[in-house]
């Protein structure tokens, strides 16, 4: 048998919908049947009536009582909701306390974060690439952690983003560290003066690692993806990071590391770190150093290395002083070498810089001279090979060869620097200057642009005078050197023009912010290093559906 | 290749420069075009009597009484099935109406113009809570009403209106929303400034002070009494946006109370249909989402032109219709940033540092994030003639919005 009870509050106003939701929650409560819950007006007290719930104390309630009415199985149930009318209020004021607002796409956390210069894309990877287009059209750098994006896809968005003066990190991206914040997977770091730019993700990660543990500090750790220095990429963010690290004013010294690059690639780059300003620690997995430093470029041995050396610059207080150069010259390289292993120390000391760099003593075939007879390009001649001897004396000891081809080369309009070595000593020709140096100055009065340089082997004890011949050479108008690296260093820096660079990223923003979209566990991380971010509560577009996403894609005109 | 997003920039801008004025109160028969002694005019998209809810029904029934044409239930079904009354939808005569909307030849309605663009819209008058017809009640109380409605305070409220060379309704609205109101399901300030304002005309222009004091306190104790002015304002705005060569952006959504129906500006008059949802909100005593009808009413006009649930962050006294707290009330707005073209310049929000409503519904954006429209409304009794059984928050079916993305690739040939 139902109990109906009433209770009366005098005077107590609440908004209509507070008393439904307060009705709503006692008729959740155990053995409630029907419950009222009204302002005590003639019309609700007719509706009361109506559903039975108009009990005899009820209809003596005024238009501004608060009526309650519970309808339970038994009396003590009827009462027992009655009595948890007041908690029932309560409880709803204390679930106020409700989440803000999570945005659903890229535009409205914009919006909601209006000093996010960064946004962090982990979303799958048949969507990441509409995502981080969005974010490059909102004006944002993209740090793209997502992988399975083509590359066709990555050269597009890497070259919008370079018109923009946006960096676009990856795709498969798996850390930075920006303004001393990780991004994806990264170490905590201390901050300082070393920047980084790493087509390689545990690259980058064991380099910082081992900075830090060697006292050192990163100013700002660029992660590029591992596909940037591919031939199809061309290094384009590997190129901006440079670009960006080199106006940085936080940065004093640059690391550079990558798995293999492409060895054009690896060209433009390093032609665009010699023109850094600031040592730059180079490692390349899988090149030979060229040496251990030309100019301001340091390379390492391996990643350990590379973390030491940069430790080792950022606490010296060596200024690279970037060369005041004269304007490069435009044209090629010929070296005319009467020793192998010089041919080939050098070859290999400039080919990751003169690119392509062909000679008759390289070991890949696509750098091997199609006619030895005709230079192309940047080539390195071993004279000496058999090609050249058969039937004749060495080019040490007979400079005929060697005349001949300086001619040939001199007449070639491509050519602007003539690369000769000299080699002294026992058994060698007794005076080589005095046939070398009368052909140089023939030809440099018939070129005026034509330079020359001589990398001039010896002792001071050899039979041939070596300050002599040094005199007569650098009287022709060539430059001499007696050592092989200050001989790369001024090829270096006679040939190398810094490509150039897109749009130079603007400084970062402090403090970072960041709109996260995608693996929510980033976003929490960003928190925990008191980073602003708002995380984005991203679904597929059009739930995934194809034909939907596709006319989507049209009328964006994409 | 169209540009949408242009084409989107003067849809929204339109709907928002429209400045609707209430110009004044007049038989439908005498004002909307195209309106005839048999048609009957009602919410949502097309329906034919077969598949008309009960609500709907129950005010069918209600107006041919009303007209005279039926004395009665059975009277008034036997001519329906005998094809003898026309059934059109309120949009297509520049009128929307709250609930089931039926509007007849000879009730009064409400006349708004749109003085920038010069297009006119119409509804019909307030009937206040209780038993009434667009709840599909038709007792006779309810007929008597309208009768009184109809014949004493339409008058009033004509001369009224003309004698005050007309109400802004959108000024009234701005500040409505400033003092707690959304729009859509509450418009409790909205009612009383314009009765504030109407009051002293009505003064003026009644002679009879007892019929005077009636019509005053009618309209004071309505809470909706402005929400047929603002309905027919916001169609008067969102008809301003309608029919822009390339736009996304919705221009109308209603509902019959069996459809949901969709209108979109640069896909012409069709209407994108599915079945209407069942609202999830708050009951009336005794009554549960077991006696609901489904979404019923062209009120989601509101919505359409920025207001409503669209506004929810300005209204969070009435968040509770979905158990909600005043973070939801935020959320509710900011959500509806995420799927809008614009932010209105006429319709602020305090709460939200005065930034603009929501405004311009993008279908776009509704397929690529999977939000659709909230809609802040009444719920009706299934059955007809029982009346409102409570209040909440429905969403349209995603399906219209789909199908309307198809039809725009088709015809704009993407």
């Amino acid at each position: 048998m139902s109990v109906t009870q009433s209770e009366i509050r005098s005077g107590a106003y609440y908004d209509s919908v507070v008393l439904m939701q307060l009705q709503r929650n006692l008729l959740a409560l155990p053995g409630v049947e029907d419950a009222g819950v009204v302002m005590a007006t003639p019309a609700n007290l007719e509706l009361l009536a109506d559903s039975q719930l108009l009990t005899a104390d009820g209809k003596a309630a005024k238009p501004e009582d608060l009526l309650i009415v519970v309808k339970a199985a038994s009396a003590a149930k009827a009462a027992g909701a009655l009595a948890q009318v007041d908690e029932l209020l309560k409880r709803r004021s204390s679930a106020a306390v409700a989440g803000s607002f999570r945005p659903r796409s890229l535009a409205g956390a914009a919006k909601a974060l209006p000093a996010a210069e960064w946004v962090s894309v982990s979303v799958p990877g048949r969507y990441a690439a509409g995502v981080a287009e969005e974010a490059l059209e909102l004006g944002k750098h993209v740090f793209l952690y997502s992988d399975n994006v083509s590359v066709e896809d990555e050269i597009k968005l890497k070259q919008k983003a370079a018109e923009a003066g946006l960096l676009v990190m990856g795709p498969d991206c798996g850390t930075a560290i920006v303004n001393g914040i990780g991004l994806g997977f990264a170490n905590r770091v201390r901050r300082g003066p070393i920047g980084l730019v790493a087509a390689s993700g545990t690259g980058l990660q064991s380099v910082t690692a081992a900075i830090h543990n060697l006292g050192g500090g990163v100013s700002q750790a660029i992660g590029t993806g591992g596909r940037d220095l591919k031939a199809d990429v061309g290094g384009a963010s590997t190129q901006q990071g440079l670009a960006y690290l080199a106006a940085d004013a936080d940065t004093r010294v640059i690391v550079l590391v990558s798995k293999p690059p492409d060895a054009a690639v690896a060209g433009r780059l390093l032609a665009a770190a010699l023109g850094a300003g600031k040592p730059v620690v180079v490692c390349f997995l899988g090149f030979p150093a060229p040496a251990q430093r030309l100019h301001n470029l340091h390379f390492a041995s391996g990643l350990d290395h590379a973390a030491r050396l940069a430790v080792e610059l950022s606490l010296g207080n060596q200024s690279a002083a970037p060369s005041k150069k004269a304007k490069p010259l435009s044209g090629h390289l010929r070296g005319l070498f009467s020793g192998g292993t010089l041919a080939s120390e050098v070859f290999l000391g400039l080919n990751l810089f003169l690119t392509p760099l062909f000679s008759n003593v390289a070991m890949r075939s696509e750098e091997k001279l199609t006619d030895v007879h005709h230079s192309q390009g940047h080539t390195i001649l071993d004279l000496g090979e058999d090609e050249f001897t058969v039937g004749r004396l060495h080019p040490m000891m007979d400079n005929d060869l060697r005349l001949r081809r300086l001619k040939q080369e001199a007449a070639d309009p491509q050519a602007s620097l003539i690369l000769l070595d000299v080699v002294l000593g026992e058994g060698a020709h007794a005076d080589p200057a005095s046939e070398l140096a009368p052909a140089i100055a023939a030809a440099r009065k018939a070129r005026k642009d034509l330079e020359f340089v001589v990398l001039l082997v010896g002792t001071d004890e050899d039979p041939q005078d070596i300050e002599q011949q040094s005199k007569q050479l650098s009287k022709a108008g060539a430059t001499v050197f007696r050592e092989i690296t200050p001989t790369l260093e001024h090829i270096i820096g006679r040939l190398t023009r810094a490509p150039v660079t897109e749009t130079t990223p603007q400084p970062f923003a402090e403090p970072l912010a960041v709109i996260n979209v995608g693996v929510e566990s980033f976003y929490d991380s960003l928190v925990a290093q008191d980073a602003e971010a708002v995380h984005v509560d991203w679904r597929p577009p059009a739930s995934g559906d194809e034909e939907l996403m596709g006319i989507l894609e049209k009328m964006k005109g994409r | 290749m169209i540009d949408i997003e242009k084409a989107n920039q003067t849809a929204v801008s339109r709907m928002m420069s429209a400045r609707p004025i209430l110009k004044g109160v007049a038989p439908a028969s005498e004002v909307i075009p195209g309106m005839r002694p048999n048609l009957l005019l009602h919410a949502g998209p097309p329906i034919e009597w077969a598949r008309m809810s009960g609500p709907l029904r129950g005010a069918v029934i209600g107006a041919l009484i009303f007209e005279g044409l039926a004395k009665n239930e059975r009277d008034a079904e036997a001519l329906v099935k005998k094809g003898e009354v026309d059934f059109a939808p309120c949009h297509h005569h520049a009128t929307v109406g709250p609930m089931a909307g039926v509007t007849s030849a000879s009730m009064m309605v409400y006349i708004i113009e749109n003085e920038t663009h010069g297009n006119t819209a119409y509804s019909n008058l307030n009937e206040g809570y209780g038993k009434v017809l667009r709840y599909g009640a038709y007792s006779k109380e309810v007929i008597a009403k309208l009768k009184w409605m109809n014949d004493a305070m339409g008058p009033a409220l004509a001369k009224a209106i003309e004698a005050s060379g007309g109400l802004d309704i959108r000024a009234l609205l701005a500040e409505a929303l400033h003092m707690g109101d959304e729009g859509h399901n509450r418009n409790k300030a909205g009612s009383i400034l314009y009765t504030t304002k109407l009051a002293p005309w009505i003064a003026q222009v009644t002679s009879d002070s007892a019929l005077k004091a009636e019509i005053l306190k009618f309209l004071g104790e309505n809470a909706l009494s402005v929400l047929n002015p603002v309905m027919a304002a916001c169609k008067a705005m969102a008809d301003a946006a309608h029919g822009i060569e390339g736009s996304t952006l919705v221009s109308a959504m209603a509902r019959n109370g069996t459809d949901f129906g969709l209108r979109v500006s640069g896909l012409g008059d069709q209407w994108f249909n599915a079945p209407a949802e069942v609202p999830d909100g708050l009951y009336f005593p005794s009554f549960s989402s077991k006696d609901a009808n489904p979404d019923i009413g062209d009120s989601t006009i509101t919505e359409t032109a920025g207001i409503g649930a669209f506004a929810m962050a300005a209204a969070p006294a009435i968040v509770t219709f979905v158990s909600g707290t005043p973070q939801d009330a935020l959320n509710a707005t900011l959500e509806m940033y995420e799927i809008t073209a614009a932010e209105h310049s006429h319709f602020t929000i305090p709460q939200l540092e005065f930034r603009g409503t929501p405004t311009g519904i993008d279908i776009r954006k509704v397929v690529e994030l999977g939000i659709t429209p909230r809609v802040n409304t009444g719920i009706a009794h299934k059955d007809a003639g029982a009346g409102q059984v409570g209040a909440g928050l429905v969403r349209p079916p995603m399906k219209i919005f789909e199908d309307a993305i198809r039809a725009y690739a088709k015809q704009y040939k993407l």
